[in-house]
């Protein structure tokens, strides 16, 4: 049976993989060509790459580094960040890129999922949703986590799913570089309410953390991080040995 | 030189990088003559099955891969590529294919558990026939990248099993015909060993 994926995330600026806490406050990490050299050697099953700025400054991807690294790394690549418009779409599969996931480019125009599902499949489109509790609801967050978009987010995802998107990343503002876990109740709404891949996000601090979302929520299907990866923190065949000895089903 | 047949579907360029990543030279090419040439054909292949051997059909090349694979010439289909090699499809209607594999494509839907989602993609085991050369660089049990929604059911010329809900060809083999259900190009090294191992084929 498939296995759960882990899924380093890099985010780029200016060529460079940064981390931050809370969107903010980021921190030149590495090389992106490196970094994704490394993790696909040491047993990441995927691995996604966010342009970070490119939504609020409108930036497009530097698709350079993407051909790079898609000439030398062979694990499917995500790629998103400044995702608008289907020729974007076409742009980043051009240089490489497995699937695409779509933010902000979704909340100012819903059609470009169903335009890009048409096109491309279902399973090459990917939502990626930045998600914060507000007034006690799940709120959808744009441009990088910096804008309330006033939608509610369980009910924005559905509608995503039906209109194509094949899987969803569900990134958790307020555990997102806290460090203590992912957010279980957050991640068990979204698992409930659609029947497509989720992707984990935001929180983990420790190989702990993983054993435990697999184990909260069994049909869960892969957890995402950057720092914790970028920082040897833990180290991918470490937290596959745990998983394995939990009886998690990995790689 | 491998050849992989060009025909206008899909995005072929980690597959051609994946070939050099191995040193292996590779062209992507819809030219009779190179293709001709070459000592190896990969057909590639994503999208609608239909659509596929269409356009397929419209180049041409579909003799010209059936001519070569006659002479005893190594062909790989890779994913909707392999699907390709069988006789039909029943994607959306019922469709012919190459026929240079005896077999059916059929859809998981009513195939499997409704709880499990399709398409089938990520990462899933193989279950390998002992000592074929193709797979001498990978061992029995190591995981490889699936995305699809239909798939080729286990017959004699099954080299390669997966269990998703059901048991079906993860890998077909007939003389020099060969072809992956999964994405070599995408599964990392095992990957890459099963196209060093179908590189280093005679024929």
């Amino acid at each position: 049976m498939i296995t759960k994926r882990i899924i380093p995330c890099l985010d780029v600026k200016n060529g460079r993989v940064v981390k931050g806490t809370n969107f903010k406050n980021l921190n030149d990490v590495s090389s992106p060509v490196e970094l994704a050299r490394y993790y696909s050697e040491c047993g990441a099953d995927e691995l996604v790459f966010y342009d970070i700025t490119a939504s609020y400054e409108g930036r497009q991807l530097f698709t350079d580094i993407l051909k790079e690294v898609a000439s030398q790394i062979f694990i499917p690549l995500t790629v998103g960040g400044g995702i608008n418009t289907v020729e974007d779409f076409d742009r980043v599969l051009k240089c490489g890129a497995d699937k695409v996931s779509v933010n902000s480019g979704a909340i100012k125009n819903p059609d470009l999922i169903s335009q890009a599902a048409r096109l491309y499949g279902n399973q090459c489109v990917v939502l990626s949703a930045d998600i914060k509790r507000v007034d006690g609801q799940f709120r959808i967050f744009a441009k990088g986590g910096r804008e309330d978009t006033g939608i509610e987010a369980i009910g924005w995802i559905k509608k995503c799913v039906e209109m194509g998107a094949g899987e969803v990343v569900v990134n958790s503002i307020d555990t997102d570089g806290v460090k203590k876990g992912f957010d279980i109740e957050m991640l068990k709404a979204v698992r409930a309410a659609v029947n497509v891949p989720v992707i984990a996000s935001g929180g983990a601090g420790s190989a702990e953390d993983f054993v435990t979302l697999f184990k909260e929520i069994p049909d869960m299907d892969a957890g995402l991080a950057a720092s914790i990866f970028h920082f040897s923190e833990v180290l991918i065949p470490d937290l596959k040995r745990l998983m394995k000895e939990n009886d998690i089903n990995v790689r | 030189m491998i050849a992989i047949i060009d025909y206008g579907v899909g995005n072929l360029f980690s597959l051609e990088s994946s070939f050099r990543a191995i040193g292996q030279e590779v062209r992507v090419t819809d030219n009779t003559d190179e293709i001709r040439k070459a000592d190896k054909i990969i057909l590639p292949g994503v999208g609608a099955f239909e659509d596929a051997v269409k356009k397929l059909k419209n180049t041409g090349l579909d003799l010209v891969l059936k001519e070569e694979a006659a002479k005893g010439k190594p062909v790989m289909g890779i994913c909707l590529g392999m699907q390709m090699l069988f006789e039909r499809s029943f994607e959306y209607g019922c469709h012919e294919g190459l026929g240079l594999i005896k077999g059916d494509i059929i859809p998981f839907e009513g195939e499997i558990a409704s709880s499990l989602k399709i398409p089938h993609i990520g990462w899933n085991a193989l279950e390998i026939k002992e000592d074929l050369p193709i797979f001498r660089h990978i061992k029995n049990g190591d995981h490889v990248y699936f995305v699809h929604s239909y798939f080729a059911q286990v017959t004699e010329e099954t080299i390669a099993k997966c269990e998703y809900g059901t048991v079906f060809t993860a890998a077909v083999g007939k003389d020099n015909i060969y072809g992956c259900q999964f994405h070599p190009e995408k599964s990392g090294q095992v990957g890459l060993g099963i196209l060093k191992g179908f590189c280093e084929l005679g024929g």
